[in-house]
């Protein structure tokens, strides 16, 4: 179909917004990963992300964003479950709740964090209110997990709820029904069905925690780096390499978009259909 | 039926947020029995099928199965499967998968569940649809991967949720015969619910008529319909003018002025009853020869017959006739002894059998709320 004027003209905006935006940084970042303080042409950013320390950096940051990827699911599947089979006035509320803490800037959020975790923070208080030897959880990767987690639970909830609120309780009921246990109609049913919900929730959380440098540096306290960190460091502050920085960020973008594919894949097999259950 | 009981329901009650929807219902089902709970909407037909199945609780009341109480035994470990209203198969599986779920569950051997699932095919007339989507198929299709889905599992009691609901009336006519023949073949007893009472009477061997939480009547298809148990059922129950009587003696009624010969009796002396005559059961006569006289008021042609409105002393009163009637003409009505069918008063005398209000077009929008209630 041939598009009139009119049609082309209301896509303008939004073509010059992502040539702007989107595919213009994108081009520099690249641009710069590829070229040195003079503008020639060099590979050497890229080598010098293999041969250093920064391999382990980016072993750190998927391991921590992996690890709050997961708590994040463990927490939030059943918690989903649970919601979507509550009431519509109940699961209202729930979503709501489950809103509340995003509507915060999350630099507070992270900020509260610190004053609950410190040394003498709320939780090392209470320890010392009833007796127990403080603990030490501020500045360690555990802490940086839990920011996380709390920060991006959200993002892994809505998605999952979203596509199980959508799950007709009758199909719950003809699984009982054909000898399904409570089990089984998670395994055979629900988990099949919601796995749409789940792979948008997994890519909701995993992309910013592999990314994230404000969590890490006030929870982590600059005890060790992530991938995050490093990329401001770069472009912010003493070491300023914007080409070196650049070289990061397009590892790490290939790195989400690897992940991101492995994702789709999966969920694209699902969706076939004639699927055969084990 | 002589057959052995299946289930027994006894003294069941069950309420919602204070409403009471089954008001203690007592039913036997047999072995190898086409059952089916007739009602409105809300009469608590569609509660008792969950009940049976497993997915409500009774308040009150047992229900056994063969004998054993099953009260707290969830659906999964009951030898009942049911087809769906609305079919609810399995949208992540396709036709395949969908019928092969419940031997998947028991783990079946691979080569067993091929087999059974071919059978279960070639049985609702579905060869070839194996890798199909469920949500590429028509509503008979879904229907009948719906009732193969249940039936691969050779359970003892099949439970049917006003199944052909969602089916334009010539395939539901099809599948109510199928579905006979299937009942048949497998000797698996059927319990069905519907609101549709011409559906009750063509496939059962037996039906429950049910009303607010009650059981009014429960007999074959032919009792049902010749002897209705109150006016509510007998106006359920296909088309009934109910009209006041008084039992003078044993065989003799009088109502409409006229003193009638009738076959029932057992009544006290003088007392007033309530009168069913079916519509196809009054023949039209010259006015001089006929039992009663009155004025045609409506004459409708419904194929068949044509569907007369005749008021006699101010009741109006339906009459199926296949010879045609003008409006406005005085005729004479002739009613045989055994076309009359006496009923004891009951809470329902009164509230039903005169056609002083009928029309078509009522009728149709009160079914219509009855499929939208569902």
């Amino acid at each position: 179909m041939k598009r009139s004027f009119m049609q082309r003209a209301a896509a303008a905006p939004h073509i010059v917004w992502s040539v702007l935006f989107i595919i213009a940084p994108l081009i520099f970042v690249v641009y710069y990963s590829f070229t040195d303080l003079d503008g020639a042409f060099t590979t050497e950013n890229i080598e010098r992300l293999f041969t250093s320390n920064y391999v382990l950096i980016f072993v750190n940051s998927l391991c921590l964003a992996l690890i709050s990827t997961v708590i994040c699911l463990v927490i939030a599947y059943p918690l989903a479950f649970i919601f979507s089979r509550m009431r519509e006035k109940w699961q209202r509320v729930m979503v709501l709740l489950i809103m509340i803490p995003l509507w915060m800037n999350f630099l507070i959020t992270t900020y509260s964090w610190m004053t609950i975790l410190e040394d003498t923070g709320i939780i090392n208080s209470m320890f010392k209110a009833v007796g127990l030897d403080p603990v030490h959880m501020i500045n360690t990767p555990a802490a940086v997990v839990v920011g996380m987690v709390f920060c991006y639970l959200p993002y892994m909830i809505l998605p999952i709820y979203t596509v199980m609120s959508g799950i007709d309780p009758k199909l719950l009921e003809a699984a009982a029904d054909l000898g399904c246990s409570g089990w089984h109609v998670m395994t055979r049913v629900v988990m099949p069905m919601s796995l749409s919900g789940v792979v948008s929730g997994i890519t909701m959380v995993f992309v910013p925690s592999i990314s994230t440098f404000y969590i890490s540096q006030k929870l982590g306290g600059g005890t060790f780096q992530l991938i995050g960190d490093t990329i401001e460091s770069y472009f912010v502050g003493t070491a300023i390499n914007y080409h070196f920085g650049a070289a990061l960020s397009l590892v790490l973008m290939i790195l989400i978009l690897l992940s991101m594919a492995v994702m789709n894949h999966y969920s694209d097999a699902e969706d076939e259909g004639g699927r055969r259950i084990k | 039926m002589n057959g052995k009981k299946i289930i027994e329901l006894r003294g069941i009650k069950k309420s919602f947020d204070g409403d009471v929807v089954l008001d203690g219902i007592s039913l036997d089902i047999y072995e190898d029995e086409f059952i089916t709970l007739l009602g409105p909407s809300g009469c608590g037909k569609t509660t008792t099928l969950r009940i049976i199945g497993g997915f409500e609780t009774p308040d009150e009341g047992e229900v056994y199965f063969d004998g054993k109480k099953i009260n707290d035994t969830p659906p999964y470990k009951r030898h009942i499967n049911t087809v769906f209203q609305k079919y609810a198969l399995f949208p992540h599986l396709n036709v395949y998968e969908n019928i092969a779920f419940g031997l998947r569950v028991t783990h079946t051997p691979e080569d067993e569940i091929s087999r059974r699932v071919k059978e279960m095919l070639e049985m609702v007339n579905l060869r070839g649809f194996e890798r199909r989507r469920v949500a590429t198929l028509s509503g008979g299709q879904q229907q009948r991967v719906a009732i193969a889905r249940a039936l691969i599992n050779n359970p003892r009691v099949l439970l049917l949720d006003e199944p052909l609901g969602a089916l334009d009336l010539k395939l539901r006519k099809d599948m109510q015969n199928e579905l006979k023949n299937m009942q048949k073949r497998t000797g698996i007893t059927f319990i069905y619910v519907t609101h549709d009472q011409e559906e009750a009477l063509s496939m059962s061997d037996t039906v429950v008529v049910m009303n607010e939480g009650s059981i009014m009547q429960v007999g074959t298809p032919i009792d049902i319909y010749n002897e209705p148990s109150n006016a509510y059922v007998a106006d359920f129950i296909g088309e009934s003018n109910i009209i006041d009587g008084v039992m003078l003696e044993d065989k003799r009624v009088k109502f409409a002025g006229h003193t009638f010969d009738c076959v029932d009796s057992g009544f006290d002396k003088n007392e007033p009853v309530d009168v069913v005559v079916r519509p196809e059961d009054v023949d039209v006569v010259d006015a001089d020869k006929g039992m009663l006289t009155g004025k045609v008021t409506s004459v409708t042609f419904k194929g068949v017959h044509y569907e007369v409105i005749v008021d006699i002393d101010g009741f109006k009163w339906m009459i199926q006739t296949t010879d045609y009637v003008a409006p406005d003409a005085v005729i004479g009505a002739y009613i045989e002894p055994d076309a009359i069918h006496i009923m004891k008063k009951s809470e329902y005398s009164d509230m039903f059998g005169d056609y002083s209000s009928f029309s078509d077009e009522l009728e149709q929008l009160s079914e219509v709320d009855a499929e939208v209630d569902e």
